[in-house]
């Protein structure tokens, strides 16, 4: 490749054509701010509009300054990125952001982890000279998600996410000058839009704009009501993100910690979803054996391929832009809901505590949870299956909020029965898990033998889609793996047109899978943080003793105790669901 | 009209229209083919030019003139819209502006059947492509 | 009946008729009847010659003398002499000043014709919706000498050589656009004519679509042969229902006749063209905005490189031109690149097509050959200022442009000259002011235009453009601080320095260049908050004379706020706090008692 020579700041060096002036900067450690830009390495997403014009830079010759992040450099070019004009123009352009931006950061959502605070307090900025009009905008509150737009500053990084990523198409700017924002077409709200909350947009906003509903308040309350048994789910993701919000390391796993941290919080029973997860394989397992075995036994009613359900944003990602496709996914509830449709019965029993009485929380990386736990038919009479999903973030905000010292606490246990889990059922938390947690148990229940290995790394990796053929003895299963909406489209496009070669299909919305959740600590643009998550995770798998799913003993439990065999009459009652078509 | 399939093809067009404006021009009838072209464009028909074309052809139709009547682009004189050029065989085209009815009337009557000429003619200030 | 064989042409124009036109005609009129000439000279009154300095003009036919500073007293002298004897008044003949000669025949006046038309060449000449007179007037000849005779390296290399640039504000060499696009390879290109005029008070784009399709669309299959595409696209404003029908009779007709289609005059080349509706926004005029809104995205601007010609419209190599850049290929490839670069100046070849608006007596649509200046256009083609008033400023290249003062009135306009001097070319627009015009209104005014016009997108476009104009709207309300100067030029700076696209790379000149050359008008407004033009409501008051005032109520019994009260038969007195300026009571005094301080 074609080498550009170049000076920075006095400091010569030599970048292949094609580069950015940003990133040419950052390999002589010149760390150019930005705020619109984002870049996930390997991860195919980009957002670099060129909009907010703080990366501007000097460059020797040029009429204007130029984008750091859109310019690419050229042979001999002098760049100063410190400049007085260079400087004094960034400041400018920041300083005029600010002037339409509400200075409520005290007790703003996002207040210590906003961009553009960091920005302004990196900057020194002290006085904003160009007061003037502010936009004002009325808050738009879903299920989900809450649009703040007095705080966007049009940095369209959501828009990216909304419509090249995920390819949803629910955000985009309208309007124009000063008028322009990100919204909805004609201004809707988004629980009247085709938005499946995902929650990406809120994983990149810079500011406050985008933020979950907040529902540690209505937790706290039920805590304190002695009227009411309150029992905790963590979904596999969260203990591999958590401790970021406690200043650790990327990639720390905090299980315990988290563990005894929701014990000190009031939980009278912490359990875990991967507890459901591993029942979730056995329900999804045996449906995609019963189908297959139909369809390999040709069967031309059946439909192939199987697709995965555990994921509230894809679910709602087809039921609106694929409903011909909706007697394709599996009828398997997500872990949250089995969760909960087996505390609110079988667990509920056990501890005889009327159903009324018994609150369910589940702790999720995710804000679209919060959309599925409120969809009717996970209600019985009215009475969620899950009353209160929260966020990784909004768990942490609980524990600051009751003077827990995170990084001292010890290290603790699930409470039983539903506290117990195999390797299987924490992969959940990573793209391709959900699919190999269902290949280990389907491959033992269909061929009977017992599996030469464990880990399938053709299912693992970050790319977009991946395919792989497992041998079921004998018998090639046809394998495909999507995160991101926008690639799962490709498939169910394939799907659609009769073309699809695989048998079983994993979806996951959010990029990186629920590691890199809507609910999950801010990432701020830092693909790395998400690669350490997913390692922390398959390394979770690793060290657990039992990794297959149907060999929890708990489930095995469940299943004579209570729901008799996979698939059952109960099972599909508690355990399964339908889909509706919402085009 | 059948396609034009060569550059020669296009020269004898060229010709024919040519000889036909020539015709028109220099006078085949020279008892009185008179030519008005009326200035069209979004300026002349916003000050009135559709009626004062309709006007023209009713009338010069009426009184039984020959004459021909077309229509054309901005003659650039915005500031004195409606404008008509018109164009007697023989002698040289003379642009009036502001040509309403009460206008349009008075050039037939004067200029069109007594080749005098009335006020408010407009004097070309431009050099055409030939010039 | 009377058969003229003499006319005596007195021009009627505004400036000619301020300079007692009307008693020269009477005294002419007067003098033939004396004379008992009466049915052989005509006295008749013109339209402006566009020569009001020397006005009035007198011209005499069938001879074409041409008289110039005529007076009423001249009258008689003219007949006599002129008339009568057959002998030519010297004195009044115009001197050409570069020869000091007498010049007795209006066909050799220099000033005489300062328009040349070569892209208007054909508006008000032919029937633009027949296809016929364009082909009799040279039509589509261009193109068959292409396809017949040129390689399109050699039509690249014809159009270079002429020394066209575009005229859509930029004036980017045309010939090395095409090239560009030629050289990039690419199965399939595409040629957009940018037909989305947005300047305030510009529509020569309009007009030439309007009067001359069929040149557009020739000059397109022209431009779509050099650089390889087969298709074109139409970009223009739903706004202009006219020129879309024109151009779609237009379009119809050249495919009728084979001039659009496959195999085009026997050739291997095949042209078609669409048109592509734009709802108007000034943005959608920058090409890559102007591409996206073709594409049904949001019509807003991305960072160039890449540039159209490698990645346009759907990702192919695309080249834009505006309408009157197309409009002058096919006379430079019948006529020749020398004869082309033979008119302008030595980096602007060619014409300029204007679109003359505001304090101007003939408003109107001028095409002129670069290098005139300022004085030729305003005084000698616009006759002038209107109702006599003194010439403030030229206001060029719409809401990007800039104002030029009396300083730059015999600047030769070109490209670089208008640059140099603060402003630009833009696409045309030139809106004349005068000594009641408020420059920081007239910023102002631009300014709301950007406003309404920006796309959004990036911050000092959005933000900053804001700011600018609430500090013009506090400066004009008498409450700006001379700090408020300050920040007007240090943030107008910024947002040159740092927006995206060329709207907001030039939406502050306005602001600049009547800070440069109007500052006294800033410092009025802010320091004694007064506006000198008298413009600005907020800082005039309508204050009753005393002695002037006969207590006839009037006024008290007209104002709309009940800001007047006093007696009857005594003056009267207006409370400024509740008055809100209306005028009413300027207007309907009938004493002249009420005065603007």
């Amino acid at each position: 490749m074609k080498k550009i020579k170049l000076n920075i700041d006095n400091k010569t060096l030599e970048v292949p054509k094609g580069t950015t002036i940003l990133d040419a900067a950052s390999v002589v450690g010149i760390d150019i701010p930005t705020l619109c830009h984002m870049k996930l390495h390997d991860m195919n997403i980009e957002n670099k509009p060129g909009g907010c014009r703080v990366c501007v830079v000097e460059v020797k010759g040029r009429r204007n300054l130029a984008p750091a992040c859109c310019t690419e450099v050229a042979e001999g070019m002098e760049i100063s990125t410190h400049s007085m004009r260079a400087v004094n123009a960034r400041r400018t352009v920041l300083e005029l952001i600010l002037s339409d931006h509400p200075s409520d950061c005290l007790v703003c959502a996002k207040s210590g982890k906003c961009d553009l605070q960091e920005m302004a307090q990196n900057m020194g900025i002290r006085e904003i000279h160009y007061q003037g009009a502010q936009s004002h905008y009325r808050e738009d509150t879903s299920p989900a998600i809450i649009r703040e737009l007095d705080k966007c500053i049009l940095c369209r990084r959501c828009e990216t996410m909304c419509n090249k990523v995920q390819s949803v198409g629910v955000l985009s700017t309208i309007n124009r000058g000063f008028e322009a924002v990100v919204s909805p077409a004609f201004e809707m709200n988004l629980d009247h839009s085709v938005c499946t909350y995902c929650g990406q947009c809120v994983a990149v906003c810079p500011t406050g704009a985008l933020t979950e509903v907040d529902e540690t308040g209505a937790v706290i309350r039920a805590l304190s009501d002695p009227s009411k048994t309150v029992i905790v789910q963590t979904a596999p993701a969260v203990r591999a993100a958590l401790g970021e919000e406690f200043e650790m390391e990327a990639g720390t796993l905090v299980t315990g910690k988290m563990v005894s941290a929701l014990r000190r919080l009031g939980f009278d029973y912490v359990f875990d979803t991967d507890f459901a997860a591993d029942l979730t394989i056995m329900e999804e397992g045996t449906e995609l054996l019963n189908r297959l075995g139909k369809y390999l036994g040709g069967d031309k009613n059946v439909k192939m391929p199987i697709l995965t359900s555990c994921c509230p944003a894809w679910v709602k990602f087809f039921e609106h832009q694929f409903p011909e496709l909706k007697d394709i996914p599996s009828t398997a509830r997500s872990p949250q809901q089995m969760f909960g449709a087996i505390a609110k019965t079988y667990f509920a029993d056990k501890i005889e505590v009327k159903r009324e009485n018994l609150v369910v929380v589940s702790i999720m990386p995710c804000v679209a949870k919060k959309y599925e736990s409120s969809r009717d038919e996970f209600a019985v009479n009215g009475n969620p299956d899950v009353d209160y999903a929260l966020t990784t973030r909004e768990l942490a905000s609980l524990i600051n909020i009751s003077n827990i010292d995170f990084k001292s606490l010890p290290e603790e246990d699930f409470d039983q029965p539903l506290g117990e889990s195999t390797g299987a059922a924490v992969i959940f938390g990573t793209t391709g898990g959900v699919i190999e947690a269902a290949v280990r148990t389907a491959y033992e229940i269909q061929t009977g033998k017992s599996l030469p290995r464990l880990d399938f790394e053709e299912l693992r990796g970050m790319e977009g889609l991946r395919k792989a053929t497992i041998d079921f003895d004998g018998t090639p299963i046809n394998i495909g793996i999507a995160h991101g909406l926008g690639n799962a489209r490709q498939l169910l496009e394939q799907i659609k047109a009769g073309e699809s070669e695989f048998h079983a299909i994993e979806i996951m919305s959010c990029p990186g899978g629920c590691i890199g959740g809507g609910g999950q600590p801010y990432h701020h643009g830092d693909v790395e943080i998400l690669k350490k998550r997913q390692k922390a995770i398959y390394s979770e798998d690793k060290n657990k003793t039992l990794r297959k799913s149907h060999e929890n003993p708990h489930i095995q439990k469940l299943y004579e105790e209570f729901l008799g065999a996979p698939m059952s009459e109960k099972a599909h009652h508690l355990l399964h669901t339908k889909y509706f078509d919402r085009s | 009209m059948t396609k034009i399939k060569s550059l020669a093809d296009l020269r004898k067009l060229k010709d024919e229209v040519q000889s036909k404006i020539q015709l028109r021009e220099k006078g085949d009838h020279p008892e009185n083919l008179v030519h008005i072209k009326v200035s069209m464009a979004t300026c002349g028909i916003a000050s009135g030019a559709k009626e004062t074309m309709n006007y023209l052809v009713e009338e010069l139709d009426h009184q039984g003139i020959d004459a021909v009547v077309t229509q054309t682009g901005c003659m650039g004189y915005c500031y004195a819209e409606p404008t008509i050029e018109v164009l007697i065989p023989g002698k040289e085209s003379v642009v009036y502006g502001f040509v309403d009815k009460v206008k349009a009337q008075e050039i037939i009557e004067k200029h069109i059947k007594l080749n005098e000429l009335v006020d408010g003619i407009i004097p070309a200030n431009y050099k055409t492509l030939e010039d | 009946m009377a058969e003229f064989n003499t006319h005596i042409l007195v021009c009627g124009g505004t400036g000619c008729k301020a300079s007692q036109a009307d008693l020269l005609k009477t005294n002419l009129t007067k003098r033939i009847i004396d004379h008992g000439l009466h049915e052989q000279v005509q006295v008749l009154q013109t339209g402006c010659f566009g020569f009001c300095e020397k006005g009035p003009i007198v011209k005499i036919q069938p001879d074409n003398t041409f008289y110039v500073s005529v007076e009423p007293e001249d009258a008689n002298e003219i007949v006599d002499e002129h008339i009568l004897k057959g002998r030519k008044v010297e004195r009044l003949l115009y001197k050409d000043p570069k020869t000091e000669e007498k010049v007795g025949d209006s066909k050799h006046m220099d000033f005489y014709k300062k328009q040349v038309r070569i892209a208007l060449r054909n508006c008000g000449f032919i029937n633009p919706e027949n296809i016929e007179e364009y082909i009799g007037n040279d039509g589509y000849a261009a193109l068959g000498k292409c396809l017949e005779s040129y390689s399109p390296k050699e039509v690249i290399d014809l159009i270079k050589k002429s020394g066209l640039r575009g005229r859509g504000g930029g004036g980017f060499p045309t010939g090395l656009k095409w090239e560009i696009t030629h050289n990039v390879a690419g199965d399939e290109k595409f040629v957009v004519c940018n037909a989305d005029e947005g300047d305030p008070g510009a529509f020569m784009d309009r007009s030439i679509l309007e009067g001359d399709p069929h040149s557009v669309i020739e000059a397109m299959a022209i431009c779509g042969y050099c650089i390889g595409a087969s298709k074109g696209l139409v970009y223009i404003r739903a706004e202009y229902p006219l020129a879309i029908q024109r151009l779609k009779i237009a379009l119809e007709q050249a495919k009728e006749y084979g001039l659009l289609g496959p195999e085009i005059l026997g050739s291997a080349f095949n042209f078609e063209i669409e048109i592509r509706y734009g709802a108007g926004a000034f943005v959608c005029g920058e090409e890559t905005a102007l591409i996206h809104s073709m594409e049904g995205k949001r019509g807003e601007p991305t960072f160039k490189p890449p540039f159209p010609s490698e990645s346009g419209y759907m990702g192919k190599p695309t080249n834009v031109n505006n309408v009157e850049t197309f409009a002058n290929i096919p006379p430079i490839i019948n006529k020749g690149a020398d004869w082309f670069a033979s008119i302008g100046t030595e980096k602007s070849k060619g014409t300029k097509v204007f679109a003359l608006a505001g304090k101007i007596n003939n408003v109107g649509l001028i095409e002129v050959p670069m290098g005139i200046t300022l004085r030729e256009v305003i005084y000698d083609i616009g006759g002038g200022i209107k109702d006599g008033k003194e010439f403030k400023a030229v206001q060029t290249g719409g809401p990007s442009g800039g104002c030029l003062t009396i300083d730059f009135l015999d600047t030769p306009i070109d490209y670089d000259n208008l640059i140099a001097a603060g402003s630009m070319m833009g696409s045309g627009g030139m809106i004349v002011m005068d000594e009641d015009d408020c420059m920081v209104s007239i910023a102002k005014f631009y300014l709301e235009f950007t406003l309404d016009e920006s796309c959004g997108k990036c911050t000092p476009c959005r933000i900053g453009n804001k700011r600018l104009h609430e500090i013009l709207v506090k400066i004009t309300e008498g409450k700006g601080t001379s700090e408020d100067i300050d920040k007007l030029r240090m943030l107008s700076h910024v947002i040159k320095d740092t927006s995206l696209c060329g709207l907001g790379q030039t939406s502050p000149n306005p602001i600049l260049s009547t800070l440069d050359n109007f500052l006294h008008e800033y410092e009025a407004h802010v320091e004694h908050q007064s506006c000198p033009a008298g413009q600005c409501k907020a800082l005039m008051q309508y204050v009753i004379e005393d002695e002037k005032c006969t207590g006839c109520t009037l006024c008290f019994r007209n104002c709309p706020v009940g800001a007047i009260s006093g007696e009857k038969r005594s003056p009267h007195y207006i409370d400024q706090k509740l008055c809100i300026k209306c005028g009413v009571c300027f207007e309907k005094c009938k004493f002249d008692a009420i005065k603007i301080a």
